[in-house]
């Protein structure tokens, strides 16, 4: 063994040497249009319009399937009040990565989306807010520079027009295929949020799961208030990652949003069926503007 | 040099890391600061304040070690949220007092473990990101071997960022590219090319305002060349309002 083997031998593993393979994490299963669907957690199958209703949460044991940026949505804005912003805007393999443009077509094909993230403004409860909601049927949520391009815009427009910010995050991490202008997104949307909050305005996260790598490095734990549904797994690496760098088993909740609340880095766990309500009364104690042209905090009156 | 011989130049054990780089440049007058003041002191970060022809200045360093003892000790320059926090500490006091911040870049990424994790590796670099964007000095980030991903980032929001000619600066390892597009990690040299990780890509990308030509052997020439150069280069940016120089630094990530 010479020299640079033993250094190879005990060189830590880190975010870059590994991170890929947290890239595309495990499909969890999603809700096939069968009656009966198999919940993986609690094993017991429920019926998918019961699973509808409930706002694709398992009512035996609370787990929550995944679902996609515009159902995600449709769950959280007052009806018919949502109005999109840059819907038009795609990506180009800008470094010539290989088998990108076939990649991106998949990905608007599965999805219907022409990107990893949905902005635009609405209203919540009556509130009138910017919401930005990422899509995990779109190359797993990775942040490109049209990723990075719509948050960034939502922000602005944000910090010009006085509105409050709502970002549902899940995300695999930064999209590899565009190489460091991936990275570069990090560095602008942190830019955008900090514009905004300099400006006194909110700026309240939803993590889901599972929310990692650079989408977790930025502007998902960016947020004045910082929630996240239960059981997401939240990260900066992966549990994979982790487990091959220290060899050695995780424990079975790490990572998850109720170990993060633990350590400080989230405020609260909120339940899917809880959240409009959630958001509704947080925008309301900021004194966020009605949709129909009033303050909301009548006390200042 | 092919991309593949970049990446090894820039993880070569034999490259001067930010503590020569410091030593060579700012010799004597650099006195080192310790701590985040919340935890620890994470020695895969250096720091302190040094003077450069009389101008004070804030140095910060992510640091490899230069043999086997050093590198165990510095985590092999991979920081944990300790270490990010310390340097946020340290551009915030040359904030208060006024005097620019030098930093250099060298690792292969931010760590990732159990510790790191728990103590908020992502929230610590996502602050490093949101304060650098707004901090009311100039800042110049110099990527002197390995620019590995978030955790190189941390310390490159910066109005000028400057490359090592045979330095790289990527999203991901190359093996760690590799191991996705092919299921094979060794194909490290077609991987590097897709990449476009080196000085004259990243140059190209217009990521990097300069790069830095390196001799064969490293010697007092280029270091002496380095040392006008970031001297000159802060008188400019010193001369830029306060507004001015925070509008030039966020329209240079904007832009991407
Ligand atoms: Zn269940």
């Amino acid at each position: 063994m010479n020299t640079s083997d033993i250094f190879n031998f005990l060189k830590p593993k880190n975010e870059l040497e590994t991170q890929g393979t947290e890239a595309e994490p495990e499909n969890r299963p999603r809700i096939p249009d069968e009656l009966w669907v198999k919940c993986p957690v609690c094993k017991i199958p429920v019926l998918s319009s019961d699973l509808e209703e409930n706002f694709k949460v398992c009512p035996k044991c609370g787990y929550h399937f995944r679902i996609a940026a515009r159902q995600r949505i449709e769950l959280t804005v007052d009806e018919g009040s949502f109005e999109e912003f840059d819907a038009g805007l795609m990506s180009t393999n800008v470094i010539d990565f290989p088998d990108y443009t076939r990649k991106l077509k998949n990905a608007k094909l599965n999805s219907g989306e022409n990107e990893s993230v949905i902005t635009g403004i609405a209203s919540v409860g009556g509130y009138k807010t910017v919401i930005a909601v990422m899509n995990s049927e779109f190359m797993m949520g990775s942040m490109g520079t049209v990723t990075g391009e719509k948050v960034a815009r939502a922000f602005e427009y944000a910090t010009e027009n006085r509105l409050p910010v709502i970002v549902f995050t899940v995300s695999g991490g930064a999209r590899m295929q565009e190489g460091i202008l991936s990275l570069m997104q990090m560095a602008k949307t942190s830019g955008a949020v900090k514009y905004h909050s300099d400006a006194g305005l909110l700026y309240i996260t939803v993590l889901t799961d599972p929310t990692t790598g650079g989408v977790t490095a930025s502007f998902a734990m960016e947020g004045d208030i910082i929630l996240s549904e239960p059981k997401a797994l939240i990260a900066f690496a992966g549990p994979r990652v982790i487990e091959q760098t220290i060899r050695q088993k995780l424990p079975k909740d790490f990572q998850s949003a109720e170990f993060l609340l633990e350590k400080g880095f989230i405020d609260a766990v909120v339940p899917r069926g809880k959240l409009k309500d959630t958001l509704t009364r947080l925008l309301a104690l900021h004194g966020a503007e009605k949709t129909d042209g009033e303050a909301a905090d009548n006390e200042r009156n | 040099m092919s991309a593949i011989d970049c990446v090894n130049a820039a993880r070569s054990n034999d490259r001067p890391t930010a503590v020569d780089y410091i030593t060579r440049i700012f010799g004597d007058s650099f006195f080192e600061l310790h701590g985040d003041r919340r935890f620890a002191d994470d020695k895969a970060v250096i720091g302190g304040i040094a003077s450069l022809d009389g101008m004070p200045l804030t140095v910060i360093g992510l640091e490899k070690g230069r043999n086997l003892k050093e590198r165990m000790e510095r985590n092999f320059g991979s920081a944990h949220p300790e270490g990010y926090r310390k340097a946020l500490r340290l551009m915030k006091q040359a904030e208060k007092f006024h005097r620019p911040v030098i930093c250099f870049v060298d690792t292969s990424g931010a760590y990732c473990g159990i510790g790191a994790e728990e103590r908020g590796q992502g929230q610590a670099i996502a602050e490093n990101l949101m304060e650098m964007m707004t901090l009311k000095t100039p800042v110049l980030s110099i990527l002197i071997g390995e620019g590995g991903s978030g955790g190189a980032l941390a310390l490159a929001v910066a109005d000028e960022v400057w490359m090592l000619e045979n330095a790289i600066y990527s999203v991901i390892s190359p093996e760690g590219c590799a191991s996705i597009l092919w299921k094979d990690s060794t194909k490290t040299a077609e991987a590097s090319e897709c990449l476009k990780l080196t000085s004259k890509d990243l140059f190209k990308l217009g990521v990097i305002e300069r790069i830095i030509r390196e001799p064969k052997t490293v010697d007092s020439v280029m270091f002496d060349s380095l040392k006008n150069l970031i001297a000159q280069t802060f008188k400019k940016l010193n001369a830029y309002d306060t507004e001015t120089l925070l509008e030039r630094r966020y329209d240079r990530f904007r832009k991407f």
